[in-house]
């Protein structure tokens, strides 16, 4: 019992970091259609800018966090404006090998940079790393903070797509773009503002993964970027929803296979999961019905 | 009368097609005018171009408003045209049909109106005003157009006759002066199609707009439009009033196919 308390805690928190990049890549689905996948990349870049951060610049936790938002919202729409803009008239396959090229590009333009070495994440303030046992389940604060700082987020991005006109003119784009053009929403600028939102998220992940982890390397982005795609397909791609559901759910998934039976295991299952998705229900699990699309 | 809007020498090719081929329309300030013609004879090729959808091929659009004089339309961006003063509806009804009836209304006031990132980020004051007329310059948008009951519903729920009457009320809501219907009353039955021509003619009083309509259905063609193009393989073929229109054989043979 302790055990499985134990390991949904760092299901939760693993959860929160998928969720987080999962949500970006149903934003961008959403929205055009594409699936991102330079998006792992992405993150891959603000766990670096976190790193410089607080290595080179010596800067807070939170600061590096935030700053590896803002660098990350900035590349996100760089390659948006550049790779896939102009683009935007081209079958779906053509922009697909371009997000996958985008996507080497960062892999290797980041190796050449900073080297194959994996780092490790610079010591963290004290208070990350007490630990509190409730019952026989050690908590530490690293987890409740990475939860603490998603969930945060999860409800900033709530906010902006329910509440603000930004966020309005997302949801009218992702519906209908034509229409949405045609009573006066500037549809690039919208894009734009979703590869921002979305790229952010990512850097926030990856600081956060940082954290977790303590490793990063340039090649990280690629397995949770995956693994993220796959919660996201789970859930209902281009669902928000969906990718929240779907990023819980291949985080506590993959820690209770690897604590339960082997952790080379985990990575098969979550694939498996997939596979399963596409045959038995493509939509996702809230595919269809439950529309609300950003 | 000054000129809201005056089009010549418009030309798109599609291809080797010509949909629309060296149409010259005016339209004058108050105005309401019906395009008519057969299927397929490029009157949804017209609003397209006139709306920035696709760039004519050859030709002028200009549109004219009275606080701002005449800007050249054609070829320029949809959302620009649409900010600029043009509103459209749709022949088959877009919708975004996962917002609700209000939203549909509200998105489309919400870009008329410049606020600046910060002040909408932060809810400052004046924002908060802002918001607050646009939520009830949308509600009573949905009460002229009877909508305003089913405000919270989502836009793909209603009834069809319902979601046509909101098509209309997310075009006003973009503060045109110049409206295009494209095709009202479309799939209504003849109580409807009578209620809604009485509900144009109102708007058109009311929001001091010009309109021009595309509409297979002569009853109210007939009955509202003071002039009338007929469109037939992308050229006019005949203008004037509607009795005019209406006893033009030229117009009785593209209907009707030449006379025996």
């Amino acid at each position: 019992m302790d055990q499985l308390a134990q390991q949904l805690i760092n299901g939760l928190s693993l959860g929160s970091i998928y969720a987080l990049i999962a949500l970006g890549y149903t934003m961008v689905y959403g929205i055009i259609q594409l699936i991102n996948f330079a998006h792992g990349d992405v993150y891959m870049v603000g766990a670096y800018v976190g790193f410089a951060s607080m290595a080179i610049l010596g800067l807070g936790v939170f600061e590096s966090l935030a700053l590896a938002m803002v660098t990350c919202m900035i590349l996100g729409v760089v390659i948006e404006r550049v790779a896939y803009k102009p683009l935007r008239n081209s079958t779906r396959i053509a922009v697909l090998i371009t997000a996958i090229g985008v996507s080497l590009l960062l892999e290797y333009v980041m190796l050449y940079f900073v080297g194959a070495a994996v780092r490790s994440y610079p010591p963290l303030p004290d208070y990350f790393n007490a630990q509190f046992a409730v019952g026989g389940v050690v908590i530490s604060a690293k987890s409740l903070i990475i939860i603490g700082v998603s969930v945060a987020l999860m409800i900033g991005l709530q906010f902006i797509v329910q509440k603000t006109r930004i966020g309005k003119a997302m949801r009218a784009v992702s519906q209908d773009a034509d229409a949405a053009r045609l009573m006066g929403i500037n549809v690039d600028n919208t894009i734009s503002f979703t590869f921002a939102l979305g790229s952010a998220l990512a850097g926030a992940a990856g600081v956060l993964v940082g954290i977790y982890y303590n490793t990063i390397n340039p090649l990280m982005g690629i397995m949770p970027g995956l693994k993220a795609f796959v919660a996201a397909v789970f859930g209902g791609i281009g669902l928000i929803p969906g990718a929240l559901i779907g990023g819980y759910f291949i985080g506590v998934t993959e820690t209770l296979v690897s604590g339960y039976f082997s952790s080379l295991l985990q990575d098969a299952v979550v694939f498996a999961i997939l596979i399963l998705v596409l045959i038995f229900k493509p939509a996702g699990l809230l595919g269809k019905n439950v529309r609300e699309k950003v | 009368m000054s000129d809201i809007l005056a089009v010549e020498g418009l030309t798109r090719n599609f291809g080797g097609l010509a949909a629309v081929s060296n149409v010259n329309l005016r339209l004058g300030t108050g105005e309401l005018v019906g395009l008519i013609g057969p299927n397929g004879a490029g009157k949804t090729t017209v609003f397209n171009l006139l709306t920035g959808v696709y760039p004519p091929s050859a030709g002028t659009i200009t549109f004219t408003r009275q606080d701002r004089g005449p800007v050249s339309i054609g070829g320029r961006r949809p959302y620009a045209i649409c900010r600029a003063g043009v509103g459209r509806t749709f022949q088959n009804i877009r919708l975004f049909k996962d917002l609700t009836v209000l939203d549909n209304v509200v998105i489309a006031l919400q870009q008329n109106r410049r606020y600046p990132l910060l002040s909408s980020f932060l809810r400052l004051p004046p924002f908060a005003k802002a918001e607050a007329e646009i939520h009830a310059e949308s509600l009573e948008l949905l009460r002229i157009m009877g909508l305003d009951a089913k405000a919270e519903e989502l836009a793909r729920n209603l009834p069809y006759g319902d979601q046509r009457h909101l098509e209309i009320a997310r075009a006003l809501a973009t503060k045109p002066t110049l409206l295009l219907l494209d095709e009202p009353a479309a799939g209504m039955n003849p109580n409807e199609t009578a209620q809604l021509t009485r509900l144009i003619a109102r708007l058109r009083d009311e929001f001091a707009l010009t309109i021009l309509l595309i509409e297979h259905d002569m009853s109210l063609v007939m009955k509202i439009c003071e002039r009338i193009y007929v469109l037939d393989h992308g050229v006019v073929i005949a203008s004037g009033t509607p009795a005019e229109v209406r006893a033009n054989p030229k117009v009785i043979e593209a209907y009707l196919g030449e006379e025996a």
